[in-house]
């Protein structure tokens, strides 16, 4: 039914090749085939948010888009937010607001910000809420989330943190 | 010796967990992958209750990629029964579920067969391939017909009634006889479920050889399910180890034994190599515990003061197709806390479990509870509308009294000891919820319209149970590197047991938490475990890694002794090291001279709290906006106070509360199991079944109260888990009816969707 199709993808700063088949998506692509696993799927059908990840700059569904799609694509998966051991301003936000508890959908809020801060890099707290209005969370009911993105739009602006 | 360092203990902790899971290295189950593991898809029952006449497996089989399908004609072992683990009542023995269906399928989503393949593309190919000849039955799909038992799901037991009993104190029919006042009404707490952001998976290894069973991705209940699987796969429990991962989110249903726990292991067995399974969305939907699904019929009596005299009713619940291993926990407990934080005299239930053709029930954070605190709030606020008394007045007249407790409230579940309110102060807490929420502004202002908008506060008050079940173990090793590792048998869901724990050990050895290494829930680590449910974390895998420091203390000591050839009483402990003048050994030290003697620095502890249960309470409050022309309900400011006991990490508990109330809003406003009359589940994506999302947040404010530490362990625990959610469809079902009051609406119903009060309002001329 398909064959094989040999795509090369820039992921997190790095060309990766690979063969993949037509059908298979972008997130089993990373997933599988590059063992990036921090990319999570929690619905596979593009509601949930939880396999978002940054290609050319936005925030996409990885569940909803080809493997092939994203040839020679820019990929920026969670595992490629951190500089080396020191975790990036958003991150150390979420750890200091305490905007995580099991983790799996936290991959996904984190793309999904880091997409939206740079582009909006002073939200108000409205926005933040309807940015992440796509992301599902079911541990945390939200505030602490979005606390953790106003404070890392301060700390990305070289404010000091709160 | 008991250190009384508190440098962790009451502060807000950063989490132990954080760094891995901000980085992606988290290692969820369908992050493990194993040589040479093969994938496996299940077909799923498109029926909800159908004779199956015949399975063709030949083409699945066929397809390239393919090494294996079964059906249950083809698995060479008894099939078992999946066990109860809770409230196991007479009755449901005759519907318990076998991993696989038998000759008919009783619920869509039931396993029918089984592919094992290279990949899963692969594998769901080959499901489209099989053939399987269903012969339609009628579907079963309310309890009234369930009740009217025209059509029997499970033949054998002569009925759909799963069981069914009354339970009471005092005289209900002498309290109803005298009362100035009564109301009775009827109240639906819809079916709906969980639903964590991680949908289940597992893998097995399956050597009959050796013999090993390894289940990975395990949690929850660890050695309870290691038991029943090995008893089914006839192992040694020893040779059945259950190994847990990182989890993303429990809430009641993940971790309990499901067909899948035995299905992966009998494909890994026959494929003779590691099996791995993950549960698509929609299997989610359909496949794990949905939960809820109470119907209530209450009646209250009361003098025409308000003070109430009996409370009687029948709670139905509607189990699905089997009963599965959370027994009937939903019913009963539902029925248990009818009456509440409250002083009810006299209180009569007739609770009913019948069997319908959905997916089956189980636990859902705050089970039970959920449904009983809306229907008693929504009574008590009628009530209160019907006397002319304000709804916090006549809950203050009601709430039992500090002076009253502890307040046995009786045998309400059958089997269960009896059971005692232990010691709180209810009234302190609605009090402190009333100031906070602006109570005495907002109870002349109910149903005011504001920006075109009818605006309402609704409150309520809740009880909620914690700490339930067996006792809990834990560890320390300390290693001569001076790593010290905790181990427990209690299982982490994503909720932030590692940091926890890490804070006690470290106030308990007056030691960095740095240097703490939490491992949980597997069977491999500890000799046993009571598991994670119920709110239990805290209290009794606290309460066990207190006790197992308090020995390494002493261990140490008696090391130190050793190791100056002195007695132990003349030393020291503190900062992490045993002293004498001007002398110290570390930890690290002593756990190198344990090594030279061929021994360990290591304490092992077990927390008991004889089944006393430790009650956290409080009240919630909800001010509401509704728009009559949509009947949109925007939830704009919610408050919660929550007695606690004692708060280890406040800034997880604040996300236990927080995370408890939004998911709590689904459940009132969203969340929404739909079947059709054929028992087709018509919500089974994230795009029909809804669920909360940043945009619909309210303004929130939780309080943890810790005035009334618990008497039931040491460190005064309560759980702090639920109490988020429980009271959620009762404060915002009040709010609503408050503000719809001139309309004479009454939510009685869950969840409270826009076109369901449009409906109502449409009928009034609204």
């Amino acid at each position: 039914m398909t064959g094989p199709h040999r795509i090369s993808l820039n992921v997190n700063g790095q060309i990766q090749t690979c063969e993949v088949d037509a059908r298979m998506t972008l997130a089993d692509c990373l997933r599988e085939k590059l063992d990036l696993t921090g990319t999570h799927l929690g619905c596979e059908h593009g509601v949930c948010g939880a396999c978002t990840v940054i290609v050319d700059g936005a925030a996409v569904r990885s569940c909803l888009m080809f493997a092939v799609q994203a040839a020679d694509a820019d990929i920026t998966t969670v595992e490629g937010l951190a500089d080396g051991d020191a975790l990036s301003p958003l991150q150390q936000a979420f750890h200091d607001n305490f905007a995580l508890q099991c983790g799996f959908c936290t991959p996904g809020f984190l793309t999904t910000a880091e997409a939206f801060l740079s582009e909006n890099p002073s939200p108000t707290r409205a926005e933040i809420q309807s940015a992440i209005s796509g992301n599902i969370c079911r541990c945390t009911g939200y505030v602490s989330i979005i606390d953790a993105i106003l404070d890392a739009a301060a700390r990305r602006r070289g404010e000091t943190p709160t | 010796m008991t250190g009384t360092r508190q440098d962790y203990i009451g502060q807000s902790a950063k989490r132990l967990e954080d760094k891995r899971l901000l980085t992606g290295a988290g290692r969820y189950i369908d992050d493990v992958k194993l040589p040479g593991m093969a994938v496996m898809a299940i077909l799923r029952s498109p029926h909800a209750h159908a004779r199956i006449r015949g399975i063709d497996l030949s083409a699945a089989r066929a397809l390239p990629g393919v090494t294996d399908a079964f059906s249950a004609a083809d698995i060479d072992m008894d099939l078992p029964e999946i066990p109860l683990r809770l409230a196991p009542f007479q009755g449901f023995e005759r519907f318990l579920q076998r991993p696989i269906a038998e000759g008919k399928v009783r619920y869509v989503g039931e396993p029918v067969a089984v592919v094992v393949a290279a990949d899963r593309y692969i594998a769901e190919d080959a499901l489209d391939l099989i053939e399987i000849d269903f012969e339609p039955l009628p579907a079963v799909t309310t309890v009234d017909q369930a009740s009217a038992g025209d059509t029997l799901i499970h033949e054998d037991a002569g009925e759909n009634m799963g069981t069914r009993y009354t339970v009471d104190r005092g005289d209900t029919d002498a309290a109803f006889a005298d009362a100035a006042y009564t109301r009775r009404e009827t109240f639906v707490t819809n079916r709906h479920g969980a639903v964590p952001m991680e949908t289940r998976g597992l893998i097995a290894e399956f050597d009959p050889d050796t013999p090993l069973l390894r289940l990975h991705g395990a949690t929850k209940v660890n050695f309870f399910n290691r038991r029943h699987l090995a008893a089914a796969f006839g192992l040694p429990e020893t040779a059945v180890e259950l190994i847990e991962t990182d989890v993303g989110g429990g809430f009641g249903a993940r971790g309990e034994l499901y067909p899948e726990d035995y299905l992966v292991p009998i494909a890994s067995r026959r494929a003779g190599r590691p099996v791995k399974w993950i549960e698509d969305r929609r299997e989610n939907l359909t496949a794990t515990n949905h939960s809820r699904d109470i119907i209530c019929d209450l009646e209250i009596a009361a003098t025409d003061d308000g003070r109430i005299l009996g409370m009687r009713g029948t709670v139905q619940g509607d189990m699905g197709a089997y009963i599965r291993t959370n027994g009937g926990v939903v019913p009963s407990k539902a029925a248990q806390f009818l009456p509440g934080p409250y002083r009810v005299p006299a209180f009569s239930c007739d609770v009913q479990f019948l069997i319908t053709n959905k997916t089956p029930v189980g636990t859902f954070r705050g089970p039970g509870r959920f449904e009983a605190n809306f229907c008693r709030e929504r009574l008590l606020d009628l009530m209160a509308g019907d006397l002319g008394i304000d709804p916090a007045e006549i809950r203050l007249r009601n709430l039992i009294e500090p002076a009253e407790l502890p307040f046995r409230i009786g045998e309400l579940v059958p089997g269960d000891p009896d059971a005692t309110f232990d010691r709180g102060n209810y009234p302190s807490a609605l009090n402190r919820l009333l100031a906070e929420a602006g109570y005495d502004d907002w109870k002349h202002r109910q149903g005011e319209i504001i920006d075109g908008r009818a605006h309402g506060l609704g409150i309520a008050c809740f009880i909620e149970s914690s700490a339930a079940g067996p006792p809990e173990s834990a560890t320390i090793a300390v290693a001569p590197d001076g790593g010290i590792e905790i181990r427990t048998g209690a299982s982490s869901v994503g909720q932030g047991t590692e940091t926890g724990l890490a804070q006690i050990c470290a106030d308990g050895l007056e030691i960095d938490i740095g240097t703490i290494a939490v491992l949980h829930g597997s069977t491999t680590l500890v000799e046993t475990g009571g598991g994670t449910f119920h709110s239990r974390n805290t209290v009794m895998a606290g309460n066990a890694t207190r006790i197992a420091a308090e020995t390494l203390r002493r261990r140490a000591l008696e090391l130190g002794g050793l190791r100056w050839n002195c007695e132990p009483d003349g030393l020291a402990y503190g900062d992490g090291a045993v002293a004498r003048d001007g002398e110290r050994l570390s930890l690290a030290d002593l756990a190198a001279f344990a090594e030279s003697r061929g021994e360990r620095l290591f304490a092992a502890a077990t927390f008991d709290n004889e089944k006393k249960l430790s009650y956290s309470y409080g009240a919630h409050a909800a001010l509401v906006a509704v728009d009559i022309a949509t009947g949109m309900v925007d939830v704009k400011k919610y408050v919660l106070t929550e007695e606690i006991g004692r708060a280890l990490n406040p800034a997880m508990v604040q996300g236990q509360a927080i995370g408890g109330l939004v998911q709590g809003l689904g459940g009132t406003l969203l969340d929404h199991m739909v079947y059709d009359e054929d028992g087709q589940l018509l919500t089974g994506s994230f795009a029909d079944y809804l669920l909360p999302t940043s945009d619909c947040l309210p303004e929130i404010t939780a309080i943890a109260l810790e005035e009334s530490p618990s008497e039931f362990n040491p460190m005064g625990f309560k759980g702090a888990g639920e109490g988020g959610i429980v009271a959620v469809a009762a404060a915002v079902g009040n709010a609503v009816s408050q503000a719809l009051k001139v309309h004479d609406i009454s939510i009685t119903e869950l969840p409270i969707t826009p076109d369901r009060l449009r409906k109502a309002l449409r009928a009034t001329g609204a």
